[in-house]
């Protein structure tokens, strides 16, 4: 496709500024919640973030350039790939503390669960691309978009990783929902969904339950479920309005927040940059989501607009529930903050997601 | 087909419009109330939240600071601290760690540690943290650790400081012991920690405040899993203060070595002070037994012993003063002036009244007898009339005044009163009217009143002093740990009695006889170069069955009655006070009077009447001042100003 000059012009700045500022975030608080010392080298958590935002902002660059709408062709067998790298990890995968997500590679390693989120997207959307009838998608419409979602959750939930499978759920939900859903299906796949929760309950593994308990009171178990919670609030707190300066945090520092460089590392940064930093990366965050969603408005056609609408929907969502955890607004759920937290198969994944917006913003007024 | 139209905002995909918005709304919603709640974390509870965070990474770290020492009152410690091993175990210090334990517990000859580190572990302990897997090793295990220490990786010894009574049960009574403080204790008083020590009984206990110091600690910086990092502040603590007793160790030995394995009590004082030198209750404890934490079986046995080991017999123990009252019988009636010096009755062996038969202890009776020899003798007779013809109510206030029925006020814990009967008395206890007969047994010291063997010396020092109560104390000085003097504690007189000086020195030269005449009741107290006055008493164990009288020393001893023997000496300016009580040990004279001796004769040697060294007192004078002090008139003018400089 050759480069319009047009296309050119619309080359959404904002999303990829704003991209490579919160990646800076990132890498900084990756470096705050790994600091040892002045003396002491650098953690190489540090280093391959470093790389990491390096490949992906030419991967960014790559998919920013890169047709979107060739995408519709490959939804399927991407899709399919895709699962296939999650049986891979069910089988063969690398387990670190009681959960298999990785594929180890010898030099890098590779987290399909971040991959299937773009992968739901993209299938879900090109089924939806169509307009729906008149009143919206019926029940039985929904049907395959279910299938579609359910066989990666179930992947996804025996690894286990309940994070990621709840925000394969909530895009779902959230690109049903947009590309027109009948209001009352949409009724009665919520009263189904809350009729299934005591049955999902029974599947849910014991620490996982735990959390659930522990998130509506947190002190029931202080040394043990409810830790994360009180400890990550307590850090919070701590920063106060201006923060306690970079490498500074006392908790993450030394040690009392757990999952610093991922899960919780939105506690980190919000402990050394206090109230104005968290308003600042909100503000962040917010601009990005509503530049993806604004870009949704004025896509050239259905495909983009929803596809916009998916990527948003993955950033927001993944906001929305790890900030939500970090303030103990929501249950602790293995979710990473997207862009900031520590995690080779996150950035890259969400740096292309943000090159798809950009390559759709660009292409708005190319027919 | 697109509209390319400037500055107008079209949406391609209309159908999508309303959705896209509504889901934007959601997401400003949402983010909106992340904000709202980082507000609240980060603003409004942020002090909170801090002290939460300084509370996890501050730890504070108590030492607690050491316990102050008892010395006797020539500065010999009686009570110090030593060392006491613990063998403690790092288990991530030893590679082997099963092999480690079993050698260890093969070493000490005592198994246990393994359940201990077992304990540690399921209660999450870390690894890296220290545990304790025996207490209190003795010196032969110290010595088997140390040199095996490399066949024992992670095993270490920590030394704490162990209260420790040099003595063992010498003067436990006073002493007390100290022990772990309780959770009540902890309610009430605020600088206490759980684990800390606590006087429980005793002078450790009444004077825990002086005793404890104040504990200083180390603020420290620990991570997540406890591990200490850096020290923060340190805080010096401030050792206790120590104590200077009043007592004299060599008086307190021999003393208790004069009581041997009988139960009983002595209590000693300086008239002119009211300072004790000795005081010893037998059966007593060895107080290290409750150092480190006394098992339950044993303490089980001390609370549960039938002769109550743990009763200070001096202070708690009442009995009834048998003939030792007669003393209080004879300053009441010379000087109320129902009886005089001249004054004699007839004592046949016994008399009647109220329809009954009163005995005297000897059958034979004393014939016709006046005051001092009715005390040289003790014939209950003589007293009988002389309480009849007190009355109670006189006899009962002049026993107040002497200080008797009343607690004296001394710094232990669960003092007694006694009991001096009175009408008014009796009415409130019983509703029952005072029967005139029953005055009768009161005079002998039996019947209803009980005194503590504290109130006998003290009313002993008053006789010796001319009247003055001085308040028994027992502590001197208070000295900090280097040994400044930080506060002295002067005598403290409670309260005086005025006693016409004829009437002193009639009463005391009956004691003078009691002790130094032949046939005095308390001939083995004697002393060669001292002039020691005093008085016996039997206390009676069972109440005297109708017509007959079990002869002192005869009969099972535990209905024997007690046996008291009360002195002071030398007669001119006492320098010490002496009452002591022998249970069931029959005749005052043989069973206590023993022992008086023994710690007089002690006190005499290392403190030699005025200027004389013993032995140096000749015959002559000695027999001179003898032969006045059994006369049965007083002394007159000299014996008066005498009289009038001790009093002040």
């Amino acid at each position: 496709m050759a480069l319009d000059r047009r296309m050119l012009l619309h080359f959404d700045w904002t999303i990829f500024m704003v991209a490579l500022a919160l990646a800076g975030v990132g890498l900084v608080s990756v470096l705050s919640a790994t600091w040892t010392g002045a003396r002491h080298p650098l953690d190489p958590l540090v280093l391959r973030q470093l790389i990491w935002i390096g490949a992906g902002v030419a991967l960014m660059t790559a998919a920013a350039l890169f047709d979107y709408r060739a995408l519709n062709s490959y939804a399927y067998p991407f899709y399919v790939v895709t699962l296939g790298l999650l049986i891979v990890v069910a089988v063969a995968g690398q387990s670190t503390g009681g959960s298999r997500r990785w594929i180890n590679l010898g030099l890098l390693k590779l987290e399909p669960s971040e991959i299937a989120k773009l992968a739901v997207v993209l299938v879900m959307v090109h089924y939806l691309r169509e307009e729906p009838p008149r009143g919206g998608w019926r029940a039985h419409q929904m049907l395959i978009p279910a299938i579609l979602l359910a066989v990666p959750a179930i992947l996804v939930l025996k690894q286990p990783d309940l994070g990621t499978a709840l925000i394969l759920i909530m895009i779902t939900v959230t690109l049903v929902f947009v590309s027109g859903l009948n209001w009352r299906t949409m009724a009665v796949v919520v009263l189904g969904a809350v009729l299934a929760a005591p049955m999902a309950w029974h599947y849910l593994k014991p620490y996982q339950r735990e959390r659930l308990v522990s998130f509506i009171n947190p002190q029931s178990d202080p040394l043990g479920a409810g830790y994360h919670i009180i400890q990550s609030e307590i850090a919070i707190g701590a920063g106060g309005a201006w923060g306690k300066g970079m490498f500074q945090g006392t908790q993450a520092r030394l040690n009392f927040l757990p999952e610093q460089t991922t899960d919780f590392i939105f506690s980190v940064y919000a402990e050394e940059f206090g109230f104005a930093g968290s308003m600042l990366l909100l503000g962040l965050y917010l601009a990005l989501i509503a530049r993806g969603v604004w870009i949704a408005r004025h896509a050239r056609d259905r495909f983009g607009s929803l596809l916009a609408v998916g990527v948003s929907g993955i950033i927001f969502w993944q906001v929305a529930i790890n900030i939500g955890m970090a303030t103990g607004m929501v249950p602790v759920v293995g979710i990473t903050l997207p862009l900031v937290s520590y995690g080779g198969s996150s950035l890259i994944a969400m740096m292309v997601g943000a090159g798809v917006l950009i390559s759709i913003n660009m292409r708005r007024y190319l027919f | 087909m697109a509209k390319l139209t400037a500055g107008r905002k079209t949406c391609p995909v209309p159908k999508l419009e309303p959705r896209i918005v509504a889901l934007m709304l959601f997401i400003c919603t949402v983010l909106g109330a992340a904000a709202v709640r980082l507000y609240y974390l980060q603003i409004i509870k942020h002090h909170d939240l801090s002290d939460l965070a300084d509370r996890n990474r501050i730890r504070i770290q108590r030492m607690p600071a050491l316990r102050g020492l008892v010395y006797d009152v020539h500065h010999r410690p009686l009570v110090d601290t030593r060392p006491s091993f613990d063998a403690v175990m790092v288990p991530e210090d030893a590679p082997d760690l099963g092999r480690t334990v079993d050698r260890l517990e093969q070493l000490l000859g005592e198994d246990g540690a393994a359940k201990k580190l077992e304990d540690a572990q399921e209660q999450g302990r870390p690894e890296f943290e220290p545990v304790t897997v025996e207490e209190r090793l003795n010196w032969q295990q110290v010595v088997t650790l140390e040199t095996h220490q490399l066949d024992l990786p992670g095993v270490s010894l920590q030394v704490n400081p162990q209260r420790h009574y040099i003595y063992g049960p010498l003067g436990s009574h006073l002493l007390g012991y100290v022990g772990e403080v309780t959770v009540k204790d902890l309610a009430r008083l605020a600088s206490y920690r759980m684990g800390d020590e606590i006087g429980k009984f005793g002078l450790e206990r009444s004077w825990e405040d002086i005793l404890r110091g104040d504990s200083g600690g180390q603020e420290i910086e620990v991570d997540a899993v406890g591990r200490r990092l850096r020290l923060l502040r340190e805080i010096p603590e401030k050792p206790g203060d120590s104590i200077i007793m009043t007592i004299d160790f060599d008086l307190q030995r021999v003393a208790e070595e004069a009581i041997g394995d009988r139960a009983g009590a002595l209590v000693a004082l300086d008239p002119d002070t009211g300072y004790i030198l000795a005081l010893a209750s037998h059966p007593a404890f060895d107080p290290n037994v409750f150092a480190g934490g006394i098992s339950s079986a044993q303490w089980r046995a001390l609370t549960t012993d039938p002769a109550h080991p743990l009763q200070n017999r001096v202070t708690q123990g009442t009995y009834p003063p048998g003939s030792t009252f007669k003393i209080v019988d004879s300053i009441a009636g010379l000087s109320d002036r129902t009886l005089t010096p001249h004054t004699a009755y007839f004592c046949p062996g016994g008399m009647y009244f109220g329809g009954r038969e009163y005995r005297c202890w000897r059958k034979q009776g004393h014939g016709a007898i006046s005051v001092h020899r009715a005390i040289v003798e003790s014939c209950d007779v003589f007293f009988y009339n002389v309480g009849q013809h007190l009355g109670i109510d006189r006899l009962a206030a002049w026993a107040h005044a002497l200080g008797l029925g009343k607690k004296t006020g001394i710094e232990l814990d669960n003092e007694k009163s006694g009991v001096v009967p009175s009408a008014q008395w009796k009415w409130r206890r019983y509703r029952e009217r005072w029967y005139p007969a029953e005055t009768l047994s009161v005079a002998i010291g039996q019947g209803y009143v009980a005194i503590t063997p504290l109130q006998l010396a003290q009313l002993a020092a008053e006789i010796g002093n001319g009247g003055t109560f001085y308040q028994p104390q027992f502590v001197k000085e208070i000295d900090s740990i280097d040994g400044t003097p930080v506060k002295v504690f002067p005598p403290v007189i409670r309260s005086r009695v005025h006693i016409d000086p004829a009437v002193l020195d009639q009463v005391r030269a009956g004691m003078v006889g009691v002790v130094n005449a032949g046939d005095g009741t308390a001939h083995a107290a004697r002393l060669d170069d001292v002039i020691v006055a005093g008085k016996t008493g039997t206390a009676q164990v069972i109440k005297e069955a109708q017509g007959v009288r079990v002869k002192e020393n005869e009969g099972p001893e535990r209905y024997r009655d007690h046996g008291w023997f009360m002195a002071f000496a030398p007669v001119d300016h006492p320098r010490i006070a002496i009452a002591c009580i022998i249970e069931h040990g029959g005749h005052g004279g043989s069973s206590a009077g023993p022992v008086v001796k023994a710690v007089m004769q002690e006190f005499f040697m290392k403190n030699p009447p005025q200027g004389a060294t013993p032995g140096q007192l000749t015959k002559r004078t000695d027999n001179a001042r003898l032969a006045s002090a059994l006369s049965t008139g007083g002394r007159g003018t000299e014996a008066h100003e005498q009289l009038d400089a001790q009093t002040e």
